[in-house]
């Protein structure tokens, strides 16, 4: 620096220092590590989306049918033209747009009553029984989507768009309206009492970490229970509840099952749905207009979202010790309340499962009576009067192929994930405050805001042709594990950074010190200390993929069928009793997973998993 | 076991803070030195830099004749490859390893016979005095217990250079001065050299073989705890050394024997200097008297605090403060008439401007 000598030495030398300098910064694990990241986020993420944008502005062969001068190959506005203006805009963009917000808004504010007034009597009132609602409430998450989208058909559907009559037809004799069996009220309730788990989690977690100092200090100060819960308690979970919001505002805004079972009937299109059904009608270039509108629509929401309520995000560090509560007495609510939680945990589990289960027992659809009874969808033989000819589930190869496939996805993205995590964690953690870190860390949050059924869609537009060295993957079981492993990326690297957080850094140092290799340290003291958030990562993404069905619609083949497509496969064919068999069955085997995994995994959880 | 330490310029910046601030100083074989300094000082840096887990932004590191850092020519040895060993401040010890895992960790990297394994582990735990508790887990233990484990773990691998990060500050007051008197026991012993990092300027004190003293990424000064304590260097270092604070005394030079406080006036010997000053007098320093003495001021005692082995009396005269310290229980009342006296030998004369020592009695 100030020393002459030195600085006075040739250029070259200085160079060399510099290019050894650089060199060992390179070399560095963080650096390798958070280098690797990006390549990896950069092809499974930026160059689909980039091929995506790319798609909707470029002639193709097809739109020659359509504009013969078209030059193909050459830039054109003419797919966004078509998709935003006229009558077309209005069917395939403005229409499904505005359905899709208000099943968005509206599962998204349910969500958060339901899972906020749950999460505050589990974690903040005498309310007996609360250990076992707690463990019963997450349940719903791990059931598909669109289960109770499912069940609800099976109670409330009604003749008028032909088929069979529902459960309550059959009681009551009478036809349910059209607005109760189908669209927007359905679909809304239906992804909202799947949905409240992510309120549940994120608020209970929350409160449990607020020092009920701080609402006591109020009580002192002769403060009303109303106004505490107001002015004290509910900004301290703001950033928990913001959580909810983006991550199930984003979640309905792609989710495709329950629109596709609840709503198409009705032709009430939203987002999701449309593109599927126009990624079939339409040209591709079309139809990527609107998985684009739906990103940025997804995006604008959430900035507008963390605009709104951004600052606040910074309490988000509070507690963390597991304060002992002062619990709210409920006084003679109690037990009404304790009902009313119960009643509405039968409602939102037992019922639907028992309703699916008994529909699989019918022979004739909606025939409700005991002769009705059957085990011809689950162990029938062939018979070309059911289910188009298919013999029941536990008899039939597809669906233990299709069984082995989800499984496999579901173990191959986990574990992928599972190690991401580590290593995005441990990027990010160890590189806090530079450059680089942050941006691993940003990039790692982009498939967040890129609604599944989009993500599916992107990765049509990449892989179905060939990418340098990359062979078509379009119809591969590799593309499936891909694209599931992209969209988990946000959540491997938030279970991976507060999994690595718990690893103080004098730790690894202290390694580094006595000598350690970079794989002796990771093998001896990191990955040790991180087992159960890494295991947390891997229950968490096992379920999630297991039952995902938005992300993977576009992308399964028939040889790559899941057991997620395949229940939209028969629902869609009008064999209901089979999809719904096929949903037991996908429910079974997660809950069993649920229940290994959970065994060996030291201490996991799925809040955990999800970066708590 | 000798081992010079020499750093020469060394900077780092953490982003636009700048940590060390060309940095440099030598650290003689078997020393034991500390590095004090308020927090964000520097003091860690330099101690992380040295230990490697650091890359500084200008500067070289030797190790003895080895040069295991410069920036002008590219070298960084890995830490792992500095043979040094570094206890933390939390202890950093391995919570899923049993004491004798944390112990043998570094040796079975360093590929050692498990017979000398096992002999390494029951020294190094007789050492500090934990024999027997081979088979605890850390959080099984107390935090000074886990603090010799750490030791132990340091100890066992033999490094040519010990390097401790605050290793007493999360122990309470009791247990701290019984693990000084076992640190200062142990470089005894094995005399490595020792850099050894604190905020508590009696640690520094009690421990040292030299003190550098820090602030805001620069070396106020180096030296022996003596001299530090009788002669700082500047005024920072006068005001952050000695337990109750040195008492800083505005003035102004008037005549070559006398500088003028104000109310009275304090004679230095030979003085080379002019304009502002300020005047530093350890309160141990001052003579108390209860009744007129020819050559002392007349203070008031505004308040008198005993506690046990001396007595500190806080003394005023107009705008002037001072605080003196006596031994024993002083028989001094609240608002009695004090007369203080300083003597000329144990005065030193600081520039205002600068804050740097002008005067000294050296």
């Amino acid at each position: 620096m100030t020393n002459p000598a030195i600085s006075q030495q040739p250029l070259s030398l200085k160079m060399l220092a510099a290019s050894r300098r650089f060199l060992h910064w390179l070399t560095s694990i963080r650096v390798i590590l958070s280098l690797i990241m990006l390549v990896l986020m950069f092809v499974m993420v930026i160059i689909p989306l980039y091929s995506l944008v790319k798609t909707t502005v470029t002639w193709s062969q097809h739109d020659l049918t359509r504009v013969p001068d078209a030059k193909v190959g050459g830039l054109t506005i003419f797919h966004w033209v078509r998709m935003l203006t006229g009558v077309i805009g209005r069917i395939y963009t403005y229409t499904p747009l505005q359905h899709s917000m208000t099943v968005a808004i509206g599962a998204t504010l349910l969500a958060l009553v339901i899972g906020g007034a749950l999460a505050w009597l589990v974690v903040r009132t005498d309310m007996p029984g609360r250990r076992i609602i707690n463990q019963l409430a997450v349940l719903p998450y791990i059931m598909p989507s669109w289960t109770l989208a499912q069940a609800w058909l099976v109670l409330f559907k009604n003749r008028l768009s032909g088929g069979t009559p529902g459960l309550f037809e059959y009681v009551v004799g009478q036809a349910p309206p059209n607005w109760l069996s189908y669209g927007p009220v359905p679909i809304i309730i239906c992804s909202a009492l799947h949905y409240y788990t992510f309120f549940f989690l994120f608020v209970s977690a929350a409160l449990m970490s607020i020092d009920s100092n701080l609402e006591e200090a109020g009580d002192l100060m002769g403060a009303s229970r109303g106004r505490i819960l107001r002015k004290i308690t509910f900004p301290l979970v703001l950033p928990a509840i913001l959580s909810g919001v983006i991550m199930t505002f984003t979640k309905v805004m792609g989710t495709f099952g329950g629109p596709n079972i609840l709503g198409v009937r009705v032709r009430y299109y939203v987002v999701a749905t449309m593109l599927r059904g126009s990624l079939a009608a339409v040209e591709k270039g079309d139809a990527f207009v609107l998985a684009i509108v739906l990103i940025l629509f997804a995006i604008t929401t959430i900035s507008l979202n963390q605009r709104l309520v951004g600052t606040r995000r910074s309490y988000e560090t509070i507690g963390g010790r597991g304060f002992v509560a002062q619990l709210s007495r409920l006084g003679k609510m109690k037990h009404l309340l304790q009902t009313a939680v119960i009643i509405f945990q039968i409602l939102v589990i037992a019922i639907p499962i028992g309703l699916l289960l008994y529909d699989t027992f019918m022979l004739i659809d909606g025939n409700f009576s005991l002769s009705n009874l059957t085990l011809q969808h689950w162990i029938g033989p062939r018979n070309t009067v059911y289910n188009h000819g298919e013999p029941g589930v536990l008899r039939n190869p597809i669906i233990y192929s299709a069984a082995g496939n989800s499984i496999k996805l579901a173990l191959w993205t986990a574990f992928s994930t599972a190690i991401l995590g580590v290593i995005l964690g441990y990027a990010i953690v160890k590189g806090r405050g530079t450059r680089l870190s942050k941006l691993v860390e940003q990039l790692a949050f982009i498939p967040y805001v890129i609604p599944g059924i989009a993500f599916g869609a992107v990765y049509i537009a990449m892989f179905a042709r060939k990418l340098g060295p990359i062979p078509p993957l379009y119809g591969t079981f590799a593309l499936l594990v891909i694209v599931s492993v992209a969209k988990h990326i946000p959540f491997s690297s938030r279970s991976g950074v507060s999994a690595m957080m718990q690893v103080g850094r004098e730790l690894e140092e202290a390694g580094i010190v006595a000598g350690a290799s970079v794989w002796q340290r990771f093998r001896r003291i990191i990955f040790p200390l991180t087992t159960s958030g890494f295991m947390s990562g891997f229950l968490l993404t096992f379920i999630t993929t297991m039952r995902e069905l938005s992300l993977i619609i576009l992308l399964v083949t028939p040889s790559t069928q899941l057991l997620a497509s395949q229940t939209m496969q028969y629902t869609e064919n009008g064999d209901g009793q089979e999809a719904n068999a096929v949903i037991i069955i996908l429910i079974t085997i997660v809950v069993a997973g649920n229940f290994i995994i959970g065994r060996f995994s030291k201490g996991g959880s799925l809040q955990k998993g999800l970066g708590m | 076991m000798s081992t010079t330490i020499t750093i020469k310029n060394l900077t780092k910046r953490f982003g636009k803070v700048v940590a060390l601030d060309n940095v440099s100083l030598v650290i003689e074989p078997e020393t034991f030195v500390t590095l004090l300094g308020p927090s964000g000082c520097g003091k860690t840096t330099l101690l992380r830099c040295v230990a490697g887990l650091e890359d500084p932004d200008g500067g070289e590191i030797y190790i003895g004749d080895k040069l295991v850092f410069s920036y002008d020519k590219g070298i960084t040895l890995p830490a792992g490859k500095r043979d040094m060993g570094l206890v933390f401040q939390n202890y950093a010890l391995w919570p899923h390893m049993k004491v004798d895992k944390n112990i043998t960790f570094a040796l079975e990297i360093q590929k050692l016979s498990k017979e000398e394994m096992q002999k390494r582990v029951k020294d190094s735990l007789a050492e500090v005095k934990m024999e027997g508790y081979e088979d605890r887990y850390p959080r099984e233990m107390s935090g000074g217990q886990q603090q010799r484990i750490a030791l132990a773990r340091m100890l066992a691998y033999r490094p040519k250079v010990f390097l401790m990060d605050e290793p007493l500050s999360n122990l309470d007051a009791r247990l701290r001065m019984d693990m000084r008197a076992e640190l200062k026991r142990l470089h005894h012993i094995s005399g490595a050299t020792t850099i050894y990092v604190t905020h508590d300027q009696v640690e520094a004190l009690t421990m040292s073989t030299k003190i550098a003293v820090m602030k805001e990424g620069v070396l106020q000064q180096l030296d022996t705890p003596d001299v530090v304590y009788h002669y700082p260097a500047n005024l920072f270092v006068a005001d952050f050394i000695g337990n109750p604070k040195v008492n800083l005394l505005d003035g102004v030079v008037s005549g070559k024997n006398s500088v003028d406080i104000g109310p009275f006036k304090i004679t230095i010997d030979n003085i080379n200097a002019t304009g502002k000053v300020v005047v530093s007098i350890r309160p141990e320093d001052i003579a108390i008297s209860p009744q007129p003495v020819p050559g002392a001021v007349e203070f008031s005692a505004y308040s008198v605090l005993p506690s046990g082995a001396d007595s500190t009396i806080i003394a005023r005269l107009g705008d002037v403060e001072l605080t003196i310290k006596v031994m024993g229980i002083s028989k001094i009342k609240m608002d009695d008439k004090i007369w203080l006296k300083f003597n000329s030998d144990t005065l030193n004369l600081y520039d205002k401007e600068s804050g740097n020592l002008v005067v000294s009695r050296k």
